[in-house]
């Protein structure tokens, strides 16, 4: 099974944890990216994230595929938010469930890897002097952290 | 020649001053025709050295040709997550 969307709907995560399980999963994996206050040392008050939706649906659901094709069994549920989000809001759920741990934290890993490589996400900060600036991964500090 | 529209995003679209230009190539064109296009556009200097482009919805290389009724769209660094 496998469902991704990217909306601007709010994230609901305990809906994803049980469109994911079932009575044959023994294990189930939830990642969750949330707005942080700070990035590169400046204070954020919120994040507007915008997409190629097209495309960014196609990615997504490529990435998802290419997970599944990993280990059988597979259930995997991947929502990304875009919009204005503010401070711990939810921008991105990665639920997947299977009979093992190991392939379900195998698989979530690999899906939030892919996912901030390929999908035509982009997002604005928003920073508590008012000043707002794209965030471009390829001319930042690696930072491990980062959701 | 061929006129390609390109779709622009994010801090692309800033810098261009809209969501979709058009450019005008060699009906041989290439994706790499198409950046050098693009960058010879007010704005287009602040394209990297080997900027992204999606034809289709598909992430695609420099040597590939292009063609009119193709989608065309230029990729800012992405940073979802």
């Amino acid at each position: 099974m496998i469902r991704t969307s990217i909306s601007e709907a709010a994230i609901d995560a305990a809906a994803l944890l049980a469109e994911v399980t079932t009575d044959a999963t023994g294990a189930t994996a939830l990642f969750l990216g949330t707005v942080r206050e700070l990035n590169d040392g400046r204070a954020v008050t919120g994040i507007e994230y915008s997409a190629y939706t097209t495309m960014a649906t196609e990615e997504l659901q490529r990435i998802a595929e290419e997970a599944a094709l990993r280990f059988d069994g597979l259930r995997i549920a991947v929502e990304h938010r875009v919009g204005t989000l503010a401070l711990r809001d939810i921008s991105v759920a990665i639920a997947v469930a299977h009979a093992r741990r190991a392939p379900v934290l195998e698989t979530s890993r690999f899906i939030i890897e892919a996912l901030k490589q390929r999908v035509p996400i982009w997002k604005r900060e928003r920073y508590t002097d008012g000043d707002l600036r794209w965030v471009d991964p390829t001319t930042q500090a690696v930072d491990t952290a980062t959701p | 020649m061929n006129q390609l529209q390109v779709l622009l995003f994010a801090s692309y679209a800033e810098a261009f001053g809209a969501s979709t230009v058009t450019v005008a190539v060699p009906e041989s064109a290439t994706v790499a025709d198409v950046v050098g296009a693009l960058r010879r556009l007010p704005g287009g200097h602040i394209l990297p050295a080997v900027p992204l482009v999606a034809v289709d919805r598909r992430y695609t290389p420099g040597l590939v040709a292009v063609h009119s009724g193709q989608e065309i769209a230029l990729i800012p660094p992405v940073a979802g997550g």
